[in-house]
């Protein structure tokens, strides 16, 4: 791990998944390698990486339901392999293409579930509906879960995450071959989890989906952590500048002004009444202020987001295409 | 290391699922209508047969479940032979549907572990086929009081229970196998084949080859052959060997406790039929005696096969 990266660990609140050397082998192959970090509460972290890189793996140890080689991985405190229980109570798990039993109705799936968990009858019964409202899915709560599409039953998955007020929500490809709406309503309610604080950590390939929800991201490359940081931070990192802002507007002196803007690294003259910055934060209302101050009549302002998918291809030497492809 | 909190957490909430999901399959009423035809037909051909000697049988009722009539066999032969199917039936993919479903992996990231899971599915599956065999023996039990018109005696009702835990110690072990099975095969195919050639090799193919083996081991004397006798050393080995079979264990057990007069099951020697009145019936507490051996057996590979599924299980990925 870079010194960046401890140090950006270190300022974060309360740990609720620290993982130290986490390493996974079979036989003399590491699939995960000693691998760092640290996800705070409330937080929105993204696996990334090409297929076989590890992100699964590392889910899979997290929860216990494989054996860690080496190192040690701490959820809400708890270590996975000695007090699984604990960690299961918590922790919410929605596996890539989730299954269900299909001859069950959804609340039938769920009730199971509930049962499994510990809930009693009435306790069950209420959480089941208030979950099934959640995700939209009470009117086919009597529906047999064969009869659904996968949108739906990715939603039935986040319902038995909700069900079991899960302080940790593991969502691992969530969006994987859903059509754009059902994306959308499922990024939506991953949106709802993180306003209630529940922590989300989220697999996926699809680069644009995890920089719409995600605080932070890893980036996985053949079983380690190749970069970790928001999309700002990667993206100063990588592409050495995060935002790119351009400022039309008339008035004097408004380049040194827009310059002596905090995160700004350049400013670059294109006419006289256009400028373009570099910045590693989004700096547009400053920029406005400083038109404003500038007595200048401020005519346009926009900003180029840091795009995952440049950061991405850059980092891993890839053509940009929308999704992630395997660099190894 | 010693785990927190209890491995059966969860095993009633899989048990009362995988009991009702066995219940209400189509693949169980298959087998169940399968197993009660036949039997029926066994039990008709034997109630014709008894309703000449009604008088003179202190044990009509447990000759229901022994006396055959060509062309079929005996009711607990036919037992013997579709225990292992249904319970195979069953068991073949206890573990790979879930597996398929992908369902392993959101029922075990709930706070229950794996044992809760495999001894749930387990104890669902012996269940079915004890409540299938239940209903089996008091069938034959109110056929016989019909049609035989003679109420059973305590005894007879003993060592018919007696056949019925017997009957689904049988079941647990072929259960325990197919389970195991697939544990090892993620296809449910493959695990339904091998288990289906297990069975037949073990029923069909083995009581043929362990004469053989044996044979081979100890030749046999012509001095005995000469007298029309196995030789004693061919005929234990043969018996030993006949023994890996579970289906020899419940056969042995089953004439240990439904032929009262049955008096041992190897090679008898002098000193057990000193002082011994020939034909005459045991108590029912040494008839279980003579059985308990082979019931021991059968619970014992029920162990051994059910730790195998159970350490393989533990040591599985699940990513499904």
């Amino acid at each position: 791990m870079s010194e960046q990266q401890n140090n950006s660990a270190a300022k974060r609140p309360e740990a609720v998944i620290a993982a130290r050397d986490l390493t996974k082998r079979y036989g003399k192959t590491s699939v995960v390698d000693a691998i760092n970090f640290d996800i705070a509460k409330g937080e929105v972290f993204g696996l990334l990486g090409p297929n076989g890189a590890g992100k699964t793996t590392t889910i899979l140890m997290m929860l216990g339901l494989t054996e860690i080689s080496a190192g040690r991985v701490a959820v809400l405190g708890f270590d996975p392999a000695r007090q699984p229980l604990q960690v299961k109570r918590r922790v919410g798990y929605l596996p890539d293409a989730v299954g269900f039993y299909d001859h069950l109705t959804a609340v039938e799936n769920l009730a199971y579930a509930a049962k499994l968990m510990g809930l009693g009858m009435a306790e069950r019964s209420r959480r089941i509906a208030a979950a099934l409202t959640r995700v939209r899915l009470l009117d086919v709560a009597d529906k047999r879960v064969a009869t659904f599409s996968r949108g739906m039953r990715q939603r039935l998955g986040l319902a038995e995450i909700i069900v079991k007020r899960a302080e940790i929500a593991i969502l691992d490809e969530p969006t994987s071959g859903l059509d754009p709406q059902a994306t959308i309503e499922f990024l939506d309610l991953i949106r709802e989890l993180k306003a209630e604080g529940v922590t989300v950590l989220l697999s996926s390939h699809m680069l644009d989906q995890v920089q719409r929800v995600c605080d932070r991201v890893a980036l996985f490359r053949a079983g380690k952590i190749a970069m970790m940081g928001s999309v700002a931070e990667l993206s100063v990192q990588v592409l050495g500048a995060g935002f790119v802002v351009e400022v039309e507007a008339d008035g004097a002196g408004i380049a040194r002004r827009l310059a002596a803007i905090p995160g700004v690294g350049n400013v670059e003259t294109l006419a006289d009444d256009r400028f373009r910055m570099t910045a590693d934060r989004d700096v547009r209302a400053d920029a406005a202020r400083a038109v404003v101050a500038a007595n200048g009549a401020l005519r346009r302002l926009s900003v180029d987001e840091p795009s995952l998918e440049a950061i991405y291809a850059r980092c891993f030497q890839v053509p940009q295409s929308g999704g992630v492809r395997d660099a190894a | 290391m010693r785990r927190e909190g209890s491995a059966f957490q969860g095993v009633g909430a899989v048990f009362v699922k995988e009991l009702s999901d066995n219940i209400s399959s189509v693949r169980m009423l298959m087998l169940e209508l399968l197993i009660v035809l036949t039997a029926m037909a066994a039990l008709y051909e034997a109630i014709t047969a008894l309703r000449q000697n009604t008088a003179e049988d202190p044990f009509l009722l447990l000759r229901l479940f022994t006396v055959s009539q060509a062309p079929l066999p005996s009711f607990v032969a036919i037992l013997g032979f579709l225990i292992p199917l249904m319970a195979i039936g069953l068991g073949f993919d206890l573990i790979n549907s879930e597996h398929n479903r992908r369902t392993l992996s959101r029922i075990l990231a709930q706070p229950i572990y794996r044992d809760a899971l495999l001894l749930g599915k387990y104890l669902a599956g012996l269940a079915t086929i004890a409540i299938s065999l239940t209903a089996l023996w008091l069938l034959v039990i109110g056929l016989g009081l019909i049609f035989l018109g003679v109420p059973p005696g305590g005894e007879e009702i003993a060592r018919s229970l007696a056949f019925l835990v017997i009957a689904i110690f049988y079941a647990g072990v072929w259960l325990s196998l197919a389970m195991l099975l697939s544990i090892v095969f993620r296809s449910p195919a493959t695990a339904a084949l091998v288990a289906l050639g297990i069975w037949l090799f073990l029923t069909v193919l083995w009581p043929m080859l362990a004469p053989a083996i044996a044979q081979a081991i100890v030749p046999p004397d012509p001095r005995f052959a000469a007298l029309g006798l196995d030789t004693p050393g061919t005929a234990i080995w043969t018996q030993l060997l006949q023994r890996f079979s579970p289906n020899d264990l419940f056969g042995e057990a089953m004439l240990a406790v439904l032929s009262p007069t049955t008096r041992t099951l190897g090679p008898v020697f002098l000193d057990q039929i000193r002082g011994a009145v020939m034909g005459a019936p045991l108590p029912f507490g040494q008839s279980v005696m003579i059985a308990w051996p082979q019931t021991v057996g059968l619970i014992a590979c029920t162990i051994v096969l059910f730790v195998a599924g159970y350490v393989l299980f533990q040591r599985q990925e699940v990513r499904a």
